[in-house]
């Protein structure tokens, strides 16, 4: 077991590393910082002495490796357009994006579910088929198109919901949080419909393909037999075993909710790390990008590790092999 | 401490109150105060104000710092800190401060903060070195005057002086910012975060890229025309959003509001679209420097260095069009490179007529008959429907057989490569307005010939246009104290360009801010938003 879980961190490292040079790599491509740093009327010589002073003109390896050596120390460096460190800026935006996260896994699981059990159950019914609509639409607009959409409609047509920010936030220790006022729970909902809408529908037609298989089998027609009411089979029996791939699958798409808040966050011009993440590419602000894709990096390792984890937790099969192999 | 406990009781109040009655939504809570809330493309970058020459932040930073001499609605000199100012020498400029002013912290404006600040703006890692003479010497003469001595008589010596902001040498001092964080730092800087100005406003919050909220300055020494007591600051990147948040009157000003949402928000019956001639001037610049232009069909030599084949550019692209149906006519043609609000004798140079048939006998006279090919660079976020201005320009020169390849990229990659060593660039269309705000801007960065590395003369001359008669014109302007012969040489630098064909200035295009029916403002065509001029009906 702590051989497998060495052997996994070793692994994470290695993805952690390749992710940064991939990402120096790419940094070539996205212009100069220079420009956005200072004022039109600077000096060309100026310019390249703070090119020079930033270490721009070296070789990319070179960066690369002065740059992973900061990190190695804790050292992310310093935002070239708000002069403050890339640590103190992401952990500052960090609870909007976790906070908008949660909402929206929890709009999508919860609104998810209840209809993919309703359209297994209701097949035949006009609700079920408009449900099955919806999530075709789910699947297929753009995020930024269902968010101008809600926008159009609850903020500037009927003014229920605010279109941008996080309204007030209360601050607790190093967390602020919009759960606690009323203009800042108003502002979530539409961000996290938006960013929960595909979840939503992945959920709910898993849920519905899931609970259809699971109705057909044996257990269930004994289920019948015996006499137990409908909602006992349904609800007690068929949608306990529904549920363990969702929650998989829930468990994964966390990090690609998170990573991916990017467009949301951007439409809604809510203050999180993919906002943030957006600005700094439009201002070839490089610390802030190469901090912002490790972090995703990292994120996405630590769930994987986590659910490998689980697994071998969950299913004795897998231990044995793992010990094996080990 | 007390104040955040309360926020939070308070805060937790509504939410327990909304929870419990379940009716949350639609209940605006109660404003005592008269809350101005304004949104912007872009960030207010830093609180310092000699980081970032950048048109919304330095009005921003209006707000908290003064200068010694501002200006007006119409951009008029008017004084500030200094009560009055004289030039009792041609090199001596001489500065009588305002008694009685104070800075946020409370401490005592006085001649040491002028001669502090004039030291710091000039100092390494400034973006604001030019606001201030490099020549010139600061000194205290006694605690509310201070004298400016220069090596050369400079008649537009004080014409940046409204952007340079006076800083406090104490509070500098005790916080570690005496010297302007440059863009290389490896620390954070306080400056950047806080102030500490004279100004009719203080910040109460700054979030960088979030949210900064004004609150007014009880200790102010003038009388402000403005009646908000609080103005919160949103950047919405996303131009729907910030139209959107508009039109819902969750805030009372944006800009810009893009071209295609104006009849939109026009139409709205809460916020009007105010539209006014910007300071900015687009146009065209052609590579004249290279033997052999980049990426070109012409090989040996560089079609551009024939007077005739930049005469037939000029004249085959339509301006009167572009303004008219790429710019929606919000867009004012223009002959020359700078605005005719900032030179009084812009009227008199007038702008050649669209001719295609000429261009094309142009073109043939110079040994191009089926004309050519060539690169042209153009950035497609940076100024008003600029891809689209370059596409019309594009397909104007297809008529006369020149087969342009367009280069449209984000500003971020466009200005590395047309600023890159060597400016690599063969035709380009770029954006200016001169800082200073005078047409001897215009003759030294633009016009003026790229020969000394070292000197920034023509710093921003991508296509080297090269004409030493220019550079007589700008050495000469910078020194001529006499109003009208200093226009007249002005009018002779402008003259030459258009007689050389050295630019195709196309227009200035509008300001487009959107502006709720509540607030009153002042609209100035350096488009730079001044609170201390905004009211709104409470």
């Amino acid at each position: 077991m702590l051989a497998f879980l060495i052997r996994r961190l070793a692994q994470a490292a290695v993805v952690l590393a390749v992710v940064g040079l991939i990402a120096f790599a790419m940094f070539r491509f996205a212009g100069d910082p220079v420009n956005q740093i200072v004022g039109p009327d600077t000096p060309v010589s100026e310019r390249a002495e703070i090119r020079k002073s930033l270490g721009l003109d070296d070789p990319v390896l070179l960066q690369f490796g002065r740059y992973a050596g900061n990190v190695l120390r804790g050292d992310f460096g310093i935002s070239y357009q708000f002069r403050q460190p890339v640590t103190t800026l992401l952990a500052e935006r960090m609870p909007a994006t976790l906070e908008l996260a949660f909402c929206a896994t929890l709009f999508a699981l919860s609104v998810g579910i209840l209809m993919g059990v309703y359209c297994a159950l209701r097949r035949e019914t006009f609700l079920a088929k408009l449900f099955q609509a919806i999530s075709l639409v789910g699947v297929s607009l753009p995020t930024f198109l269902i968010g101008i959409l809600l926008i159009f409609l609850f903020s500037v047509t009927l003014g229920w919901l605010p279109s941008y920010g996080r309204g007030d936030t209360v601050r607790i220790g190093g967390w602020t949080t919009g759960f606690l006022t009323v203009s800042g729970l108003k502002a979530l909902i539409l961000p996290s419909i938006t960013l929960g809408l595909f979840q939503m529908t992945l959920i709910m037609r898993l849920v519905r393909a899931e609970m259809l298989e699971v109705l057909r089998t044996d257990y269930i027609r004994f289920a019948r037999a015996r006499g137990l009411t409908t909602r006992a089979i349904h609800f007690g029996h068929a949608l306990k075993n529904t549920l363990v791939p969702v929650i998989t699958i829930a468990g994964l798409q966390l990090g690609s909710v998170i990573a991916f808040s990017i467009i949301t966050e951007t439409v809604f011009q809510w203050p999180g790390m993919g906002l943030l993440f957006v600005q700094a590419v439009q201002n070839v602000d490089i610390p802030i990008m190469s901090a912002y894709l490790l972090l995703v990096a990292a994120i996405f390792v630590t769930i994987n590790l986590v659910v490998d984890l689980l697994y071998t937790v969950v299913d004795p099969r897998l231990r044995t092999s793992v010990g094996r192999t080990a | 401490m007390q104040r955040r406990c309360d926020a939070v009781t308070s805060s937790l109040k509504n939410a327990l109150l909304a929870l419990g009655l379940m009716v949350g939504l639609g209940a605006a809570p109660a404003e005592a105060q008269n809350v101005f809330r304004f949104a912007f493309q872009g960030d207010i970058k830093s609180l310092d104000p000699y980081s970032l020459k950048e048109s919304f932040t330095i009005g921003m930073h209006g707000a908290v710092y003064e200068s010694l001499i501002t200006r007006d609605k119409n951009l008029k000199y008017a004084p500030q800190l200094a009560e009055s100012w004289e030039t009792p020498e041609p090199t001596r400029w001489r500065f009588h401060l305002r008694k009685g002013v104070k800075f946020h912290d409370g401490s005592p404006f006085t001649a040491d903060d002028v001669i502090f600040s004039a030291n710091r703006v000039r100092a390494p890692g400034s973006n604001f070195q030019t606001n201030v003479p490099s020549d010139a010497e600061f000194v205290k003469v006694d605690d509310y005057t201070v004298d400016m001595k220069l090596k050369t008589p400079n008649p537009i010596a004080i014409a940046q002086f409204s952007t340079w902001y006076i800083m406090s040498k104490a509070w500098a001092e005790k916080n570690n910012a005496v010297q302007p964080s440059p863009p290389t730092a490896t620390s954070p800087s306080y400056a950047a975060l806080h102030e500490n100005g004279t100004g009719p406003f203080v910040i109460a919050e700054h979030q960088p890229g979030v949210r900064t909220v004004f609150k007014k300055f009880p200790g102010y020494w003038d009388k402000v025309e403005s009646n908000i007591d609080e103005a919160v600051f949103t950047t919405i990147g996303n131009s729907a959003t910030r139209v959107a948040a508009l039109l819902s009157g969750e805030v009372d000003w944006i800009d810009p509001v893009p071209l295609q949402d104006q009849p939109r928000v026009e139409s709205s019956g809460n916020a009007v679209v105010m539209a006014g001639p910007e300071l900015r001037t687009i146009f065209l610049g052609m590579d004249q420097s290279r033997d052999e232009l980049k990426d070109s069909s012409v090989k040996g030599k560089n079609p551009f260095k024939d007077k005739r084949v930049r005469e037939a550019f000029y004249l085959a692209i339509d301006e009167d069009t572009i303004a008219k149906r790429v710019m929606r006519g919000q867009a004012t043609p223009s002959a020359i490179l700078i605005a005719p609000s900032l030179y009084d004798r812009s009227g008199e140079i007038k702008r050649p007529a669209y001719d295609p048939k000429k261009a094309k006998a142009l073109l043939t006279e110079a040994g191009y008959p089926d004309g050519f090919t060539l690169t042209m660079d153009c950035p497609n976020d940076r100024y008003v429907n600029d891809e689209a201005i370059c596409q019309a320009v594009v397909s104007m020169l297809a008529r006369v057989g020149v087969k342009v390849n367009l280069n449209a990229q984000p500003k971020a990659k466009y200005f590395a490569k047309v600023l890159a060593p060597g400016y690599d660039t063969s035709f380009y269309l770029v954006g200016w307005t001169p800082s200073s705000q005078d047409s001897h801007n215009i003759l030294y960065e633009i016009a003026g010939c790229r020969n000394d590395p070292k000197s920034g003369r023509g710093g921003w001359n991508l296509g080297n246009y090269c004409n030493p008669k220019i550079d007589e014109i700008a050495d000469k302007v910078e020194q001529e104290t006499d109003a009208k012969t200093r226009d007249a040489l002005i009018k002779e630098g402008f003259d030459t360009i258009q007689a050389d064909w050295g630019y195709i200035p196309l227009h200035q295009q509008a300001l487009a801010w959107g502006v709720s029916k509540k607030v009153t403002l002042v609209q100035r065509p350096d488009n730079m938003l001044m609170l201390y001029w905004v009211s709104k009906q409470p």
